[in-house]
């Protein structure tokens, strides 16, 4: 990329939403393209593992536009003067964007400048062993088998599992050749109070009428482990066309004549591909320029993604009052037990679980539900070049259905929506190791432990910006199971997530941050410093181009990644708009500026 | 008339309340002449004091002995209450019919109500023209104070004093006061400081389909400019709309007799459609169906957010043909008492930070509401529940509150009240113990005699322990223009109203509540501290 070590002069950057548009350099380095304002010096920079999509239109009379998809959902339009400078760019780019190796991640380059032993306390943060004690587990009923220890009998599960006592190695070996990809029934939340698990697993081997007894008897294990009630839930999270569409694949569903004490109901969350095209259609509507307000709420109605995360909101619900009204014990499943199965139980546990509403409780609930699961982060992420219809926002979903909860409960949660952006942005940044890879199996083939950092450890570093002002550990103690209203206007487009780079769409004013604010000027300490070094809430270190190292400190202690949301006192300043047009007339844009953190660590 | 005349059982036991997602009551159910009283005459049991002015509508079930009425509010609250006794309960029902209906407005309760609270400022004396006017004299000396219309001869819903051009004298007032909608002559609204750029208002130009033209109108409206500059014209209605006002003898201003005026049509909706949809929205709201389609296409069918971006587009529209264009601005629609206040009113709020101080924005109601003639009395006599066939009722001044929320979201520390106040205005002025705002202009709050018999709202908001309340606390002054974002995106539902009488907002505004008194105390600390406060300002220059 020697080409654009000096960069590429007199590119523009236009504003999706406005005419506005900024003048400046394009750079291209190994792990990001950043765009240096002239005016501002003011920086955007866009890590090639986020780029979803690229396209180059056709010339126009100011040059050769270039228009970028993020995965973290921004969207950048660059027009480049001379078309060979935007072919060259272009074509580096596709390059960079398809990685064929998990070694050509980032998060194999990616070095905080930490030694081993750092990296290893990182990794070592989050301890699911001591988690599943927490829950009270090893007990009279439950106990971890080692029966997965060489992953020989369910290779996308975790080495450690939990199993009901009176579940014997053939009846756990039985069961998982009966269930699709040998993901047999397994504990993932235990509810102290009245002894009720949440289990999950995959779809049965069932097809028209076949059935499996040592299957049965797990259930039936699952069930006496729970002396609280007389039946387990067994909630299959497909709508019920699709697990009948399923029986003719030799799939299926459980026989309720063939399990004793089972109450078998469908909760009908779509599949993948159905949330995908929600996804994109939501996308489409909410990128028109010079939206009306009926277009805006007919496309949220069509699209279909508020009715998709309220099904998911519904069936966590519907999970959490089995347990905890009914207190009975609940087995998960969709069809292979790895997506909405995921969703269904960590939403049901947030709700159940005050502790899962704290930073480290979060963190430890994705490590488990979705992680050690084996939600497949690598395909619905689209980490390496590879199958585009196996790609879907499975997780992006359930970091929006919190979301909607933290709305619904301000008061219930530790973090803030920043948090959960913030991961967001790295799920897909493969910058840390944590969501590299399919399954526990396949990170362990990986090393990333040895070879990568993780995410947890960096987030809880800088865990005074995930905050949320409003948290109280009183209302989580009167409210431990939170009780979510599933009123459709309690449904609420996300804007901070699909708008988060566009600055037009946001408040000017945030409160949360001017509390935070406020807060943190309770300690009046080391704050004059005018040249103090300020944590940049960039999301990504990288390589700087030199012209661009004697930049002056970045503005903000503020999480928003990519400087989207800073609070902002006006937006009087900037450029006019001609009367005729409504709306805002334009402000200070202020992006990010220099990359401190990333600075500071090299 | 005797009230008692009306109330046909003035007291029943055994009365049970149902309010939705709160415990019910047991108690005892009395009607007064304003009141509609529910009291278990225990301690630590609140009681339900209902004004009848605040009744919507009222509907009657029976169950075997017990019938049940259920009360639906213009503040959009529905209780329902269980009387045992067929005919009590009928009693009850048509008695409290009748006196939320009544027609007279001196028999309203604001001419009964006496304040239980000391006055420390007279609410009716807090925002004279006259005192508006020497904040303007001290600004610029090219507008006066005329007082042609002081025996509101000129134009009945016009106030006494009113600022014009200081070089068109009364007689030409007159005479553009025939070639203007209701006598509505262009008047000053606002004056910008910063480049001294002027919003007028007025009603629609009588044009009719001949093209009628008045030179004093062109004369006074020209006053305005400065030699060599142009003005826009903002005319609220669409094209189309302000075309058909013609036949009806409206119209608006052409070119060719307003050469120095760029006209802009903006499309704000007239009132009924305006009750319309806020009819829908309210019903869609209360729908239980869980499903989200439904209430998707529901909320889009009301129309009412498409509502509020339209008069916000146009509020901007106007603050930047002033702020950025340096032009001056006069703005109408047809009568211009509706949807011209709308937009004149909300392009103060975001060009002027006086207006988003508590004293300012009661202010700019008094101004730009009350006394430029918005017809309260008539637009908010019945709200989204009645079953009357709406006569002049709409939400105007609602959706404009909805507005100013929208910025307020959008703003939250460029303003110092909080949204209670926004709240509090909505529930006085369809149902209030205060005259504020009782008639529809200023000719018939003098008729009434208000001020002499009736407390002002401002004299009750305007006292510390009130004003606390709805005090914002995250206020830090900010001098500039804010200008909203009115992408369908940006704009919410304001549920502080629409959605106040369900639990789980109830729980937000607990937090909220608690988040106050948290950045109160927050605050508080800030000004104790002189050092973190200098450190505080240089970390937001920097944002700047």
């Amino acid at each position: 990329w020697s080409h654009f070590a000096t960069g590429v002069e007199q590119v523009r950057l236009l504003d999706r939403f406005s005419n506005k548009s900024t003048n400046g350099t394009l750079y291209l380095t190994a792990t990001h393209l950043i765009f240096v304002e002239n005016s501002s010096n003011n920086s955007t920079s866009i890590l090639h593992h986020h780029i979803a999509s690229l396209e180059k239109l056709s010339l126009t009379t100011t040059g050769c536009p270039l228009v970028i998809q993020c995965r973290n959902f921004r969207v950048v339009h660059f027009v480049v003067p001379r078309e060979r400078d935007c072919h060259d760019i272009y074509s580096s780019l596709l390059r960079l964007l398809r990685p064929v190796s998990y070694e050509e991640l980032y998060a194999f380059s990616y070095n905080p400048k930490q030694n081993d032993q750092q990296r290893e306390e990182g990794w070592q943060l989050i301890d699911l062993g001591a988690e599943f004690e927490r829950m009270g587990v090893p007990c009279d009923q439950w106990q971890l088998t080692d029966v997965n220890r060489d992953y020989k009998v369910c290779e996308t599960y975790p080495r450690d599992l939990y199993v009901p006592i009176t579940a014997s190695k053939p009846i756990i070996v039985g069961s998982s050749k009966f269930r699709s990809k040998g993901r047999f029934p397994v504990l993932t939340y235990f509810y102290q109070e009245k002894k009720a698990a949440v289990c999950r697993c995959s779809q049965p081997l069932s097809g028209f009428s076949a059935r499996c007894l040592e299957d049965e008897s797990m259930l039936q294990a699952i069930s006496k482990a729970n002396h609280n009630s007389r039946f387990v839930y067994v909630m299959d999270t497909r709508p019920k066309l699709n697990a009948l569409a399923n029986r003719a694949a030799g799939k299926g569903y459980e026989n309720e004549d063939n399990y004793s004490n089972i109450r078998f109901q469908f909760v009908g969350i779509e599949n993948i591909h159905v949330m995908r095209t929600s996804l994109q259609k939501l996308l489409e509507v909410i990128g028109t320029r010079s939206l009306s307000m009926s277009d805006y709420l007919v496309g949220l109605e069509s699209c279909g993604w508020l009715r998709h995360i309220k099904a998911i909101v519904d069936a966590a619900i519907f999970l959490t009052k089995a347990v905890t009204v009914e207190g009975a014990s609940v087995l998960v499943h969709c069809s292979d037990g790895w997506d909405r199965t995921a969703q269904v139980c960590s939403l049901g546990a947030l709700l159940m679980d005050p502790y899962y509403r704290t930073i480290k409780g979060f963190m430890v609930l994705i490590e488990k539900d979705w992680i050690s699961f084996g939600h497949k982060f690598a395909d619905r992420c689209d980490q390496l070049d590879g199958d585009s219809k196996e790609v879907s926002p499975i997780f992006t979903q359930f970091l929006e259905c919190v979301w909607q909860l933290t709305e619904q409960f301000p008061q219930a949660f530790e973090f803030s929506e920043w948090f959960l952006l913030q991961i967001h942005e790295h799920v897909h940044s493969c910058q840390y190791g944590n969501f590299l890879g399919n399954n526990q199996r396949q990170r362990e083939e990986l090393q990333l432990r040895e070879r990568t950092h993780s995410l947890w450890a960096y987030l809880m570093s800088e865990k005074d910006n995930y905050l949320n002002p409003f948290y109280s550990p009183a209302y989580s103690e009167s409210h431990p199971v939170l009780e979510p209203s599933t009123l459709p206007y309690h449904f609420k487009f996300w804007r901070n997530m699909y708008h988060q780079f566009d600055r037009s769409m946001h408040p000017r004013q945030s409160i949360l941050k001017t509390i935070l604010t406020l807060r943190e000027n309770k300690a009046p300490t080391a704050r004059c410093d005018p040249h103090r070094n300020i944590r940049s809430p960039c999301t990504s270190s990288h390589q700087r181009p030199a012209l661009q190292l004697e930049r002056a400190p970045a503005t903000s202690r503020l999480p928003h990644p990519g400087g989207a949301h800073q609070p902002q006192r006006s937006a009087a300043a900037g450029g006019g708009r001609r009367a005729g047009g409504g709306g805002r007339g334009g402000h200070g844009e202020h992006r990010h500026g220099a990359d401190s953190r990333g600075q500071q660590r090299h | 008339m005797e009230f008692a005349e009306l109330i046909k059982t003035p007291r029943v036991d055994g009365v049970v309340l149902h309010r939705p997602f709160m415990p019910t009551v047991e108690g005892t159910l009395c009607l007064t002449g304003h009141h509609l009283i529910l009291s278990s005459r225990q301690d630590n049991t609140e009681e339900l004091w209902l004004l009848h002015s605040n009744i919507d509508s009222i509907e009657k079930r029976f169950v075997g002995s017990v019938g049940s009425i259920i009360v639906k509010c213009k503040d959009l609250r529905v209780i329902q209450l269980d009387i045992p006794g067929m005919e009590e309960c009928l009693n009850i029902s048509s008695s409290v019919e009748a006196l939320s209906t009544l027609d007279s407005v001196s028999l309203m309760y604001p001419f009964f109500y006496r304040p239980m609270f000391e006055v420390i400022e007279d609410g009716w004396n807090s925002f004279l023209p006259e005192d508006a006017f020497k904040d303007l004299e001290s600004m610029t000396d090219e507008w006066r104070l005329s007082e042609v219309n002081k025996d509101f001869s000129v134009c009945p819903s016009y106030p006494p004093l009113v600022a014009v051009p200081k070089d068109v004298d009364d007689d030409t007032l007159r005479k553009v006061a025939t070639f203007r909608h209701s006598g509505r002559f262009p008047v000053l609204s606002y004056y910008h400081k910063k480049n001294g750029m002027v919003m007028m208002r007025a009603g629609q130009p009588l044009t009719g389909t001949n093209g009628r033209r008045c030179k004093e109108d062109e004369k006074l409206i020209n006053a305005t400019l400065r030699p060599g500059k142009r003005g826009y014209i903002i005319d609220t209605r669409s094209i189309n709309v302000a075309q058909q006002a013609k036949a009806r003898g409206g119209g608006f201003e052409s070119e060719a007799n307003y050469p120095q005026w760029r006209r802009i049509h903006k499309a704000i909706e007239r009132a009924n459609v305006l009750q319309e949809s806020l009819i829908k929205l309210v019903e869609a709201c209360s729908d239980q169906s869980h499903s989200m389609d439904r209430w998707l296409s529901k909320l889009e069918a009301s129309s009412w957010q498409a509502h509020v971006k339209e008069i916000l587009t146009t509020a901007c529209l106007a603050a930047q043909c002033i702020d950025r264009e340096g032009a001056s601005v006069l703005i109408h629609g047809t009568e211009g008492t509706d949807s011209t206040l709308q937009v004149t009113s909300l392009a103060q709020i975001i060009l002027d930070p006086a207006c988003r101080t508590i004293r300012g924005f009661q202010g700019l109601v008094e101004r730009e509401w009350l006394q430029a003639g918005h017809p309260f009395q008539q637009r908010c006599a019945q709200s989204a529940y009645s079953n009357s066939k709406p006569r002049q009722e709409a939400p105007v001044f609602l959706l404009f509150l909805d507005c100013v929320w929208q910025i307020l979201r959008q703003f939250p520390c460029s303003f110092e009240f909080s949204e209670s106040f926004l709240v509090l205005l909505f529930e006085h002025a369809y149902a209030s113990q205060f005259g504020t705002f009782l008639g529809n202009s200023a000719a018939e709050r003098a008729k009434l005699s208000l001020p002499e018999k009736t407390v002002s709202l401002w004299s009750w908001v305007n006292r510390p322990q009130e004003l606390e309340r709805l005090t914002n606390p995250l206020y830090e002054a900010n001098s500039l223009v804010i200008w909203p974002s009115v992408a369908p995106q940006s704009l919410l539902l304001w549920e502080g109203v629409f959605l106040r009488w369900n639990r789980s907002s109830k729980c937000l505004d607990e937090a909220y509540e608690e988040s106050q008194q948290n950045s109160k105390r927050l605050s508080a600390l800030l000004t104790k501290n002189i050092f973190v406060l200098l450190c505080l300002s240089t970390l937001c220059n920097a944002l700047l």
